[in-house]
């Protein structure tokens, strides 16, 4: 008899517990059909966050639930989409995005309606400098940061007379910017020789080949990625372009882009990227074999900050103490966690992450491209002067 | 610029040319005969080249046999896709409206681009070389590819064989006749439906082939379809419709010009630096309108005679029926206060409706009673977004002077365009607004000092009266409602009857004393005031805008609202706009295939009403009243 009233009372307490603890909802938006490629393995990543952090018991005793949308990939849809999530579905904070455009709009939009939002993918300096707002925290590493992580590469090198060739649009601009100053700071008397701006998604490989083979560079700075890398390298390779010179290139190591080329992987090429089956950190090994048994299927870069960008909103939860925007904004300043790529901290002083990137060769690798003689730039190092970053940054 | 230079970038603008070429002949023949605005033909493109990476993946990596059967296999595979939608769903819907199989080849984009990313991956995969076609040769000692010397090769053959069969088969008789008078042709007892459908089927052939000689230049991927089908217009329409030789000159030119603009770079003109290399983004609609305002018709296209049937195929327009304008009032008023209810969801979706109904009442008003489609109508949409957040960021204006102020900047664009617009007629007209609009996208993309760039501009809220997401709501549903129902004057005002007169009988409007261009400028002007405002209101509803509010996506948008709807009825539009914005919102939620969910259920209404919806309605239930 006493069980039995035990019993009934537990099961009392525990159905108002549960009626209490309604899971903290996320809302999450993303374009996913405009960029399949990165943002699948993305959502695997965070999808298998949420799982491990639900399986530890969730967060402030509550279970996590992430609520996704597809934003079509306009800023327009993306900011009424977030508004979905925000009136209609309750959700306590936003996350996500993956086009700079994008996330600028709801980056802006979390700032009018006070509500967190993490960025994940976008890389706009803009995001946390000019156009920085309160509310918004970014975790990847930024053009800029990415861009500075090849330019000490490219001041070993001691090679002078450098060809660029970009997308033309921020990212590719923004990247081509911050290398030109940052090398010829680095190494005086640097020259560059011609400067191709291919559209997004439509180079012509070809004419680009031969009109920088023209210049006669010594080095080649590039900022190309999915497509416009592939064809740059198919053309490059059957007409030699890059025989004897230096090539930089940017996200050219992540798996996203760089599997694609399979056996024309250029040798040689110095990149950041994500050379994953090489990792050994023990974080690094576990999240490893925890996505492969989730998902058969190994891990892209996408993956780690799908993951990672989940994780960040569950330290700022703890960190938080309850799940209120202004206490959470305030958690998330100086926040640190570890991550399977090593600890990262959301600075204060931008909302940057000091999230890194590994920076590497390409070699081939039977039939397939690999990173090698890669090491890992902490994110913390490669950002400018905190001074300028004030001066970039509008006051709140 | 060396001659060896010159020369070497003469070659790759014409291996560039040769799929181009292949894709725009496909996509003329179609045009020529099934007079069918093809909007998948990028999408047969897209499957084509898929198609061939994965048949030369598992038998062309080692033979030379292999590679090329694959090749060859993929365009026959891709001619019976063609073929089967030919059958099933074009065939339904020849009787439609103009332009209305449109709306069915964009569903198709969408169910095709689904489709690929369910089969093949979201991955890029970039196929081999050509086997026995590896390496490069020396051309005035540079290096060139021998697989993009076949590929020069290709393009004059393929012309060479389509001049064979158009000239000496009786087929291509067929379609010589079907493309200049088509009612003949029916007349003299040709089966239509098997010469469509071959048509159709070749045509698509032909956009497979293209896609499948690309595969050892770029990688299969899923914004071929859309990157395609644009230039593959614009080489059909620089060449002249219908004109095959056309799309080769075309091609070639477009080719060439890309090519010696990467050539260039960055060259100065005392003192002045001009990228050539950026100019690639908009270089050939640049080539696009200057060849339109010289040539109308294009390089190599005739004046086409007048189609026989243009003056009956709309019946007259009639002004709403009593207890229908009752109906009209009371759901305005029901709008009006609908905050009460709701301030949620609710209010922002039905702002973007709102919004977008303007935009579609705008175009259909263009296309309806003056008789001008507009493929480029996003750039007046933009123009007035980009030159109210201008206003307010730059200069400092109030958000309520812009409101103004913003529509009169899209006017003014409008006004400028129009002028050479009204020049030309049909397909020619529609391409050279999209011409224009790509142009006005090319300059807001690139500025980035003034525009943003292609970060595009935020921070654009209205003012704290205007803050609350119900006061904002009113004002939209007042200034949309304001404007729709004064565009429904203009209708029927002498001004809307001059334009409908214009449009029907050109010969006899004239004759009784109208300047019809002049009217259809000053529409066209007018119009883009009238979508700027919906512009305006999309910019401060959203916060910020970038260059998507101007780009084809946008027109594409309300080219299908104003379909869906019905381009023959004055409701269609608002119903196009309601129905497509709450299904996307709807399906987009519910499933991870929304986009193909989308297609399916476009082109199920259009099966279901070859009208549009609310010409359906009309002809089923109110063949009185309205």
């Amino acid at each position: 008899m006493r069980k039995l009233i035990l019993g009934l009372a537990l099961g009392a307490m525990a159905a108002t517990g549960a009626a209490a603890q309604e899971p903290i909802k996320i809302g999450e938006l993303n374009s996913y059909k405009n960029f399949p490629a990165f943002l699948e393995p993305y959502k695997k990543g965070w999808q298998l966050a949420v799982e491990e952090a639900n399986a530890a018991g969730g967060v402030l005793g509550r279970k996590l639930e992430v609520i996704s949308r597809d934003d079509n990939g306009t800023p327009g849809d993306a900011v009424r989409v977030a508004e979905e999530l925000l009136t209609r579905e309750n959700v306590s904070l936003l996350m996500g995005t993956f086009a700079s455009h994008i996330g600028l709009a709801v980056s802006n939009l979390a700032a009018q309606r006070k509500v967190l939002f993490v960025a994940a993918e976008p890389l706009t300096d803009k995001i946390v400098w000019d156009n920085g707002n309160k509310y918004t925290f970014r975790l990847r590493p930024s053009t800029y940061m990415q861009t500075a992580m090849l330019v000490p590469e490219a001041a070993k090198s001691g090679k002078k007379k450098w060809a660029i060739v970009y997308p033309n649009y921020e990212y590719g601009q923004s990247a081509t910017a911050a290398f030109k100053k940052l090398l010829a700071e680095k190494l005086p008397g640097v020259e560059f020789v011609v400067e191709q701006a291919p559209p997004l998604g439509k180079i012509e490989a070809g004419a680009v080949v031969d009109a920088i083979a023209q210049a006669k560079p010594d080095a080649i700075f590039s900022s190309l990625f999915g497509p416009d890398l592939a064809k740059f390298v198919r053309e490059g390779n059957t007409r030699g372009l890059f025989k004897d010179k230096v090539v930089l290139n940017l996200l050219a190591g992540e798996p996203e882009y760089l599997d694609p080329l399979k056996d024309e992987t250029p040798p040689g090429w110095i990149v950041t990227g994500y050379p994953w089956e090489q990792i050994a950190t023990p974080e690094h090994k576990a999240f490893v074999a925890a996505y492969q048994k989730k998902w058969s299927d190994y891990p892209r870069l996408g993956s780690v900050v799908g993951y990672a960008t989940v994780q960040s909103v569950v330290a700022a939860l703890k960190k938080a103490g309850a799940v209120d925007t202004e206490k959470m904004v305030a958690a998330m300043k100086g926040l640190q966690l570890g991550t399977p790529i090593g600890q990262i901290t959301y600075r204060a002083l931008d909302h940057q992450s000091t999230m890194g990137a590994y920076v590497g060769k390409l070699a081939l690798k039977d039939g397939k491209g690999v990173m090698v003689d890669w090491k890992f730039a902490d994110g913390k190092d490669y950002l400018p002067p905190d001074a300028e970053v004030k001066k970039l940054r509008p006051a709140e | 610029m060396t001659l060896a230079t010159f020369v070497i970038q003469l070659l790759n603008g014409l291996a560039g040319a040769s799929s181009l070429f292949l894709v725009a002949a496909g996509l003329s023949l179609i045009f020529g005969v099934t007079r069918i605005v093809n909007f998948a033909h990028g999408s047969f493109f897209m499957v084509g080249i898929y198609i061939a990476y994965t048949l030369t993946e598992s038998f062309g990596r080692g033979s030379a046999l292999g590679f090329w059967a694959s090749v060859l296999a993929a365009a026959v595979a891709v001619g019976a896709l063609g073929f089967v939608v030919e059958i099933l769903l074009l065939r339904r819907i020849y009787k439609a409206p103009e332009l209305f199989q449109l709306l069915a080849t964009f569903g198709l984009v969408l169910v095709i681009k689904d489709a690929t990313l369910a089969i093949w991956g979201p991955e890029d995969l970039l196929g081999p070389r050509a086997p026995g076609l590896r390496g490069a040769v020396s051309i005035l000692g540079r290096p060139f590819p021998e697989y993009d010397l076949v590929l020069i090769a290709i393009g004059p053959l393929v012309l060479g064989l389509l001049w064979l069969v158009l000239n000496r088969t009786r087929f291509g008789v067929l379609v010589r006749a079907a493309t200049q008078d088509r009612d003949m042709v029916a007349a003299l007892g040709v089966n239509q439906a098997w010469l469509f459908t071959g048509v159709f089927a070749l045509g698509a052939a032909l956009a497979g082939l293209g896609g499948a000689l690309q595969v050892p230049r770029e990688p299969a991927q899923l914004f071929l379809d859309i990157t395609v089908i644009s230039d593959a217009f614009v080489v059909v329409v620089v060449g002249g419709l219908g004109s095959i030789p056309g799309a080769f000159l075309a091609a070639l030119l477009i080719g060439e010009i890309k090519a010696l603009c990467i050539g260039l770079g960055d060259v100065s003109f005392g003192g002045f630096e001009i990228s050539f290399s950026k100019l690639t983004l908009v270089v050939e609609f640049i080539v696009m309108a200057i060849v339109l305002v010289v040539r109308p018709w294009g390089l190599l296209g005739r004046p086409g005679g007048e189609p026989r049937h243009a003056a009956a195929t709309e019946p007259p327009l009639r002004p709403l029926h009593g207890y229908l304008k009752l109906a009209a009032a009371g759901l305005g008023a029901a709008l009006l206060v609908l905050p009460v209810a709701t301030d949620g969801y609710v209010l922002v979706l039905l702002i973007d409706i709102f919004v977008f109904a303007l935009f579609a009442v705008s175009l259909h008003f263009l296309m309806g009673p003056g008789g001008m489609v507009s493929f480029g109508h996003a750039a007046y949409f933009g123009l007035g977004a980009y030159g109210a957040a201008l206003l307010v960021l730059r200069a400092g204006l109030p958000m309520e002077t812009t409101i103004v102020l913003g529509p009169l900047v899209a006017l003014a664009g409008g006004l400028l365009f129009g002028w050479f617009v009204v020049r030309l007629s049909g397909v020619y007209l529609a391409m050279l607004t999209l011409a224009f609009a790509q142009i006005v996208w090319s300059v807001a993309f690139q500025w980035d000092s003034f525009t943003g760039g292609s970060n595009g501009l935020i921070g654009l809220w209205p003012p704290a009266w205007l803050a609350s997401k119900s006061a904002f709501y009113h004002v939209t549903l007042i200034l949309c409602v304001v404007a729709i129902v004064a565009l429904r004057h203009l209708v029927f005002a002498p001004f809307g009857a001059v334009l409908r007169a214009g449009r029907d009988s050109p010969l006899r409007a004239d004759a009784i004393g109208i300047d019809v261009r002049r009217h259809q400028w000053f529409a066209f002007a007018l119009i883009g005031g009238f979508a700027g405002l919906a512009g305006v209101l999309h910019a401060f509803s959203k916060g910020s805008i970038s260059p998507e509010t101007l780009a084809i996506a946008r027109s594409v948008d309300g080219l299908v609202m104003v379909l869906l709807g019905g381009v023959q009825t004055l409701t269609g539009p608002v119903v196009g706009a309601a129905v497509l914005t709450w299904l996307q919102d709807e399906i987009a939620r519910r499933v991870e295939f929304w986009r193909a969910i989308l297609g399916g259920v476009i082109i199920l209404l259009v099966i279901a009403f070859p009208q549009g919806i609310v010409g359906f309605i009309r002809g089923r239930f109110m063949r009185e009243v309205t």
